[in-house]
């Protein structure tokens, strides 16, 4: 469904990401780690589409579309979302009025009628109980007031709610306590299915423990430096990041 | 002569002109202030930019024009005012219509509810009720520097008074639905005076409306005392078209323990300056001042909120918000005043705009003065665009731009809205805003005027 070539990304004439080669096939779940600052929220913010982020030099497909032609709210009704790592605030937006205008539009773009008001609420009734949401948060403004768990919680529940094909969380784990943990866990593996992908950007191994991925890449100074099962991901959380810094700095004095 | 001194001139000849008139229809009491106020008012003359409070607005263009000058009412005009009616869906309210600033001859001049509130004509007041008008007329209204509140004690002659005695809680708001409606270009007055005794609770409505196209100058005073633990709560909607001018001057003086709050809401007008003053004279007293402004085109609101605190632990708070569109200018001056002695006092005050192009401009000025020491006092201004963050956040979800700009500006204006406790008006409100922002024309079905 989504290919990556020699993906290079620059921001603010910085180069992030230096030749990124990905590919992802419906069904899979990708989990993507490294240390801090290796490029992997800028990965995750050129597939959604934000616009800082100025792609140099390469290519990224989509179903076959060139996904980077392709506006946010496009790459979105096309089956695109990404959990936000620090999900934003907007004052004054009900949550209830956010949500429906976001589901009707996805429906729109399939042709569908909008929802009747009893039909949204019931679906919404549906979801929150798949992310163990409280009731009264769907009638606050978009995150406003809410903790961090909750905030990543409702993450989980829009992405319930809009059913994405291909979904990236950007350090959903982070700030989440263990109880937390599980309940986004099981949100994600409920929503599960073979024709869905999962990119899960983290830094710990502990939200693997639940959601356990198929493929793990190490991204580090913006390339991919290692892919592999389910297992790198232990050896990662058992002996930290350093050797693979200095396996790929071995490898570029050996390549000079 | 150059221009300024020409103005001034203008509008001192007027009162020569017409002062017989309008004394034979007023009360002694309210005439034996009309020459003292003059003299003030040719001293300080029609506000320039030089007035530290008018630094941002230029009344000229308004006040240098030839109007119909509005100071006799006749009863065939008052039809008009009979026939209107505000068409907002269960707001249940007690009405009164002000056409062109005086009260309409047609009904009671004064009536009192069942409650024992009595709402009407103030210059009827001040022959029914001498005594009660006579303590409060003309003692909140300082205007200090402020030419056009001298202008407005010298040749005002009608308005609303409203009058609630002890104990009194009126559940149903007071709405005045203040109508413009004339043939000519013209010029108008008025002066409203609200009393509310201890322990007593009103909510009044203001609704300014245009019904003709011509140019209109409107240069309104209001007077409010609340008393010891009374609560009071004014709402104005302003939605008049763009070649009116709407000066509205509102002094609310507040006793122990009262709390007060004050909401205007700007959606329409060509030029508008409010200036809203709240003095916290009793020790506890509260007050909370609101203000949405909405502009487009060659619009211009000018928002003055001047808060004095002088009594202890006192607590005052200021929000005003605007979205400025196309070329049009707005400028917030929010003046807080600590007097010595005034310890305990916690003032909060908060200016946020929004401008949509790079022509639309924003003057806002905070004005801190204290002199007391124990004291907690914020402010802050914030003046810029749409948060791109946030705008991606909802369009990562699959809402368009255009919606997604809506959404955050109709957020960004209910911050204000909110506060509004009717919910029917709260409703319009919202609604009128949603319009307004997405380029509709906001107006009330009942509004005649045509304007885009």
């Amino acid at each position: 469904m989504l290919s990556i070539k020699n993906l290079r990304v620059v921001i603010d004439s910085k180069e992030i990401l230096k030749g990124i080669n990905l590919e992802i096939k419906e069904g899979e779940v990708h989990a993507i780690m490294g240390p801090n600052g290796s490029g992997k929220s800028t990965l995750a913010a050129v597939l959604a589409g934000r616009a800082y982020a100025e792609v140099t030099e390469g290519t990224i497909t989509y179903y076959g579309r060139n996904l980077l032609e392709m506006s946010p709210e496009e790459r979105s009704k096309e089956g695109i979302f990404l959990g936000f790592q620090y999900p934003i605030e907007i004052p004054g937006v009900s949550m209830v009025n956010f949500m429906k205008t976001a589901v009707n539009e996805h429906r729109k773009h399939k042709g569908q009628d909008p929802l009747s008001a009893s039909d949204f609420l019931k679906i919404m009734r549906e979801k929150k109980e798949l992310v163990e949401i409280d009731s009264k948060l769907a009638n606050r403004s978009v995150n406003e007031g809410f903790s961090g768990g909750e905030k990543k919680k409702n993450e989980i529940f829009q992405m319930a709610m809009l059913e994405p094909k291909l979904a990236i969380l950007d350090e959903t784990d982070s700030g989440l306590d263990i109880d937390a943990l599980r309940i986004v866990a099981n949100g994600v593996n409920k929503l599960k299915r073979p024709d869905n992908s999962f990119i899960i950007i983290t830094h710990y191994q502990r939200l693997l423990d639940f959601i356990v991925p198929d493929i793990v890449h190490v991204l580090y100074d913006g390339r991919i430096v290692k892919t592999s099962g389910k297992e790198l991901a232990l050896e990662l959380e058992e002996k930290g990041y350093d050797w693979i810094k200095k396996e790929v700095e071995k490898n570029e004095v050996s390549w000079t | 002569m150059d221009i300024k001194t020409e103005i001034n001139t203008k509008y001192s000849d007027l009162y020569l002109e017409n002062i017989r008139k309008i004394t034979d229809i007023s009360t002694p009491f309210l005439n034996s202030f009309r020459e003292e106020a003059m003299q003030k008012f040719r001293s300080l003359g029609i506000p320039t930019r030089k007035n530290e409070s008018y630094k941002y607005t230029n009344l000229d263009i308004f006040f240098n024009h030839d109007y119909r000058n509005y100071f006799i009412p006749v009863p065939a005009d008052f039809t008009k005012a009979e026939e209107f009616r505000c068409d907002i869906k269960d707001l249940d309210t007690h009405g009164l219509v002000l056409l062109n600033g005086f009260y309409p001859t047609l009904n009671d001049k004064l009536k009192q509810l069942p409650s024992g509130v009595w709402i009407g004509s103030l210059n009827e007041a001040a022959r029914k009720f001498p005594d009660l008008v006579e303590k409060h007329y003309g003692k909140y209204a300082s205007g200090e520097t402020d030419g056009l509140v001298h202008l407005n004690t010298a040749m005002a002659s009608d308005g609303v008074f409203i009058y609630v005695p002890k104990g009194v809680v009126l559940n149903k708001p007071v709405q005045v639905v203040d109508l413009l409606y004339s043939d000519e270009d013209m010029f108008n007055q008025h002066r409203n005076l609200i009393i509310l005794e201890p322990n007593t609770e009103i909510t009044i409505i203001i609704c300014d409306h245009t019904l003709s196209p011509q140019k209109f100058l409107t240069n309104a005073v209001t007077e409010v005392f609340v008393g010891e633990n009374a609560h009071f709560d004014i709402i104005r909607v302003q939605n008049e078209h763009n070649n009116a001018c709407k000066i509205t001057h509102t002094f609310i003086h507040q006793e122990r323990n009262s709390k007060a709050s004050s909401n205007n809401i700007t959606l329409h007008g060509g030029l508008i300056r409010n200036s809203t003053h709240h003095l916290l004279a009793g020790e506890g007293a509260e007050s909370l001042s609101f203000g949405l402004y909405l502009a487009d085109k060659f619009q211009h609101i000018d928002n003055y909120v001047n808060v004095v605190h002088d009594a202890p632990n006192c607590t005052s708070n200021q929000l005003f918000k605007g979205v400025l569109d196309d070329m049009s200018t707005g400028a917030f001056n929010g003046r807080i005043l600590v007097k010595p002695g005034a310890q305990g006092t916690l003032a909060y005050q908060k200016n946020n705009n929004i401008l949509m192009t790079d022509d639309a401009k924003m003057d806002s000025k905070p004005q801190l003065e204290i002199y007391a020491d124990d004291v907690k006092c914020s402010h802050g201004a914030t003046v810029g665009q749409i948060d791109e963050d946030s705008l991606f956040y909802l369009q990562s979800r699959g809402i368009s731009k255009r919606e997604a700009q809506l959404m955050l500006m109709f957020g960004f204006a209910h911050e204000v809205i909110q506060n509004i406790r009717i919910e029917p008006l709260r409703e319009r409100m919202d609604n009128l805003v949603m319009q307004r922002l997405k380029g509709e024309l906001s107006r009330c079905e009942s509004c005649m005027v045509k304007c885009g």
